[in-house]
Order: C-alpha cells, then sequence, then structure tokens
C-alpha cells in the first residue's frame, strides 16, 4: 500500500498525527507529512484508521 | 415521544430538540435514526429543514461542498432566532463562509494549534490549571466549579494564546457572563457583540503598534507581507477563536467531572492509569457532543443524502449528537465508556469547518482532570445530583453551575 497526501484539501486538523504520529507530521504551515509513505505490519492498520478519520478526505491509499 | 414539541399546523417536530436526562439522547432522536433518518423538522420562524441523524449521512452533510455554510444567503435556516443580527455586526467569522473563502481565513492560523504546537503549550496549561486550583483552595467551601475554574482556565488560555492582556480576560469574562447568562435576552446579546467588537478592534490597534509573541501579532505581521492589514477581520478571528474555545470547554470540564464523581467507577479507571485520560477525554466527547443545535447548510443545488432527495434552496441539519450515538458505528452507544476507541467521533464536526482548537480543548481536558482529582482526591458534589442545573434550554449542553466541596 501506498499512502497519498493532498494538500488542496488538508485543513490541518491534525488528526492523523493523534492517531499515529510515526507515519504523519504537520509541517510550518501545518499541513500534513506523510513520515512513511508505504507503511507495513500494525501500521496498515493505523493508516487505514488516519484515512478514514481525516475530516478533509486529504489522504487515501494506492494498493500496490 | 415525551417531552418532544410537535408544530400543530405541520405536524412535524420542533427543533432543537431539548435534552431531558444529561445521559440518554432525547428519544425522538433514536426514533428518528431508526424510522427516517433524513426527516423533515420545522425550525423557531416557522421553516423547514432536513434533519440528519446517521453517522455516515452526517458526515456526508459536513463534507458536501454542494451544502453551503454560509450565513449570509438570504434563504439560509433561521436555527437561532436573533444569531444573524449578532453576526452582522462583525466581518464574517470564517465559520459561516464556504471555500474558498473559509480556506483563506482557516489557513493562516491552522499551524497555531498544530498536534505540535499544542504539545509545546501543555506546560503552561499546567500552570494556569494548577493557579486556578491553588486559588479555589483559599476560599470557603462548598464552590462553584463552573465560575472558579472551568470558566476562567480555557477563558485565561485562549487569551494568552490570542495575546490580550490579563485585564482584556477579565473584560471578557465579563461580557461572556451576561452572555451565557438566561435572562439576557436578543437585543442584550446584541449590545454585548458590539462590545466585544470594539474590544477586539483596540486590541488590534494595540498589537499593531506593539507587537508580541502571540497568534494576533503573528497574523499582523502575516498580513503586512501580503501587503495589508484586514483590521475587521482580525477582529472577527480573534472573537470566534475566544468565543469557541471558552464556554464550550468550560461545559465539558464540567460535564466531565460530573460524570467522573457520579460514576466512581470511571474515576478510577484514569486514577489507576492517567495514560488513559485522552481516551476518556474524546469518549466524554462523543458522549456528550454538546452541541445542541447541530451543523446548518442550505442545499445550492440537488443532493442526495441517505437516499433521501435534497432540492436546491432547502435547509439541512446534520446532527453530530444523534451521530455520535449510532449504534452502527459505536457498540452501546448509550454507554459513557472510557476504555472505547472513540476518536472518529463528530463532537468537534467534519469537512473543512472541524473545530481549529479541537487538539487544545483535547489537551486542556487531559490535564484538567489528571490535575485536578490528583490534587483533590476527596473532590465531591456539595449538592444531590437531582439538584443540578443543565443547560438543557441553551445551544450548547452544560451545567449552570457545579458546587463542589472537598
Amino acid at each position: 500500500m501506498r499512502l497519498e497526501k493532498n494538500h488542496e484539501r488538508c485543513i490541518g486538523a491534525g488528526q492523523c498525527v493523534l492517531t499515529e504520529p510515526r507515519i504523519f507530521d504537520q509541517d510550518d504551515r501545518g499541513l500534513v507529512r506523510v513520515l512513511i509513505e508505504q507503511p507495513q505490519g500494525a501500521d496498515e492498520a493505523a493508516a487505514h484508521k488516519a484515512v478514514f478519520i481525516c475530516p478533509a478526505r486529504a489522504l487515501s491509499i494506492a494498493e500496490d | 415521544m415525551m417531552n418532544t414539541h410537535v408544530d400543530e399546523a405541520s405536524e412535524l417536530v420542533q427543533f432543537p430538540i431539548q435534552r431531558t436526562c444529561p445521559f440518554a439522547i432525547p428519544p425522538v432522536y433514536t426514533k428518528f435514526r431508526e424510522e427516517s433518518p433524513v426527516s423533515q423538522v420545522v425550525l423557531p420562524d416557522g421553516g423547514k429543514a432536513w434533519l440528519v441523524t446517521k453517522y455516515e449521512d452526517v458526515r456526508a452533510v459536513m463534507s458536501n461542498p454542494k451544502l453551503s455554510s454560509d450565513r449570509r444567503k438570504k434563504d439560509f435556516p433561521v436555527v437561532v432566532p436573533g444569531q444573524n443580527a449578532a453576526l452582522s455586526k462583525h466581518a464574517p467569522f470564517m465559520i459561516i463562509l464556504d471555500d474558498p473563502e473559509h480556506a483563506e481565513l482557516r489557513r493562516p492560523v491552522i499551524s497555531e494549534f498544530s498536534v505540535r504546537r499544542v504539545a509545546a503549550l501543555k506546560p503552561r496549561i499546567q500552570e494556569i490549571v494548577d493557579g486556578f486550583i491553588d486559588d479555589m483552595l483559599k476560599l470557603p467551601k462548598p464552590v462553584d466549579l463552573n465560575q472558579v475554574f472551568s470558566l476562567p482556565v480555557p477563558s485565561l488560555l485562549v487569551s494568552e494564546i490570542l495575546g490580550m492582556p490579563f485585564e482584556g480576560h477579565e473584560y471578557f469574562m465579563e461580557l461572556a457572563e451576561v452572555l451565557l447568562r438566561r435572562t439576557t435576552d436578543e437585543q442584550g446579546r446584541i449590545d454585548i457583540s458590539v462590545k466585544l467588537r470594539q474590544y477586539m478592534d483596540k486590541l488590534v490597534e494595540e498589537k499593531i503598534d506593539n507587537p508580541g509573541d502571540d497568534l494576533l501579532s503573528r497574523q499582523i505581521e502575516l498580513q503586512r507581507q501580503q501587503g495589508g492589514i484586514d483590521r475587521p477581520g482580525l477582529a472577527s478571528l480573534c472573537l470566534l477563536v475566544l468565543l469557541a474555545g471558552h464556554e464550550t470547554t468550560a461545559n465539558m470540564i464540567n460535564l466531565g467531572v460530573f460524570s467522573m464523581l457520579t460514576k466512581p467507577e470511571l474515576l478510577a479507571e484514569i486514577k489507576a492509569d492517567p495514560s488513559k485520560t485522552p481516551k476518556a477525554v474524546d469518549e466524554l466527547l462523543r458522549f456528550y457532543t454538546i452541541p445542541d443545535f447541530g451543523a446548518h447548510r442550505l442545499a445550492m443545488e440537488d443532493v442526495e443524502i441517505g437516499g433521501v432527495l435534497i432540492r436546491k434552496g432547502e435547509a439541512v441539519i446534520a446532527s453530530t449528537f444523534a451521530a455520535n450515538r449510532d449504534p452502527a458505528v459505536f457498540d452501546d452507544p448509550e454507554e459513557l465508556d472510557f476504555s472505547r476507541d472513540a476518536r472518529h467521533h463528530v463532537a468537534f464536526g467534519y469537512g473543512p469547518h472541524q473545530c481549529l482548537g479541537q487538539n487544545l480543548g483535547r489537551v486542556e481536558l487531559q490535564v484538567v482532570f489528571d490535575t485536578l482529582f490528583r490534587r483533590l482526591p476527596d473532590l465531591r458534589l456539595a449538592v444531590p445530583a437531582e439538584e443540578l442545573s443543565f443547560k438543557s434550554d441553551a445551544l450548547v449542553y452544560g451545567l449552570y453551575s457545579l458546587p463542589v466541596t472537598w
């Protein structure tokens, strides 16, 4: 799986960071940074959760 | 359908729907969600709106760009009589605009409330909480926790974040007290709105001349670099941050303390292991979902929600409260359960308008609950629970006062 972000949509709510700070962070503008673009193992579940919880639908998963 | 008011002419249920019990959701919401999850209701001015009560549908409403938040539009539903008159005293708040106008106002302030920024504020939040507890311990018992703690903590914190001097915080507390009083009428609210605007205009001017290390000064500098300072816009931003970050948090502090004092098994859980407090906070947010007025939208085009066609020009109310009690998403939703992972709740809304200060709110509540019960292990209600006065007649649920002793 590959995590994709959309900065046009991101509203900086930080919900992804709260879900898994190892995978997500916020940049100086408060917008999402994806730290692990290809999460594996337990991180996959966290990535799916972050995609679901994002209020702006700014995250998506591309299955390889 | 006890205690539900039905409009005689239209035979529709009247909205807003009042709570009658601090714990149980009014049965009419559950009936709607089970039988007709997108259903017409009648508003105080006689207008009609579609009330949406399922979690999935509420998220669909709040993230659909064809459903407008722009209160300047003529057909926008009036759920709170007089609110538009009060709003007209200010440059438009970002919450009443659609993208791209909304995004233009929100983007510059996002970083002020990022997870990282809020984490950096935690030591100061702890100091503020400890300071008000120190003061409280010197008072004769019992005290009204709402007045001496729950309101001043978030008020001082957001004042500092904005860069307001302490006197400004005290003046704001005075005005807000009148605004929150049950007996303040529509004209009274408009008068307060004007006074708040005057104070914010003055604050913006002061910060232009004497900038500091605060949100307002940073916004001024940013705008200066971009070619011009939008004074009315900045005054509205300050006011929005103050109003949104003050009473809401106080209500959640009061409801959380009330819950843990009346259900000691919940308190025992976070006392035994404070690492559970963040989860408890999100569960409290889900369970109480204090904005009883819901989220209002106006259809700009025909839209289908939950299989129901909503026509252009019709009003929609998404009930975040009903959504957060949806058994399709939360097992045993009527149970306040601190072991539940509830963070996908919609108590802070959903979509582009989701609460800007939500991470600040979470950390404030975490620090408050951990500190209050650690420092006051004998904290208890000073009156029987049945005598407490809940805000069932207000737009945001909470407690009017919370007499406690220790």
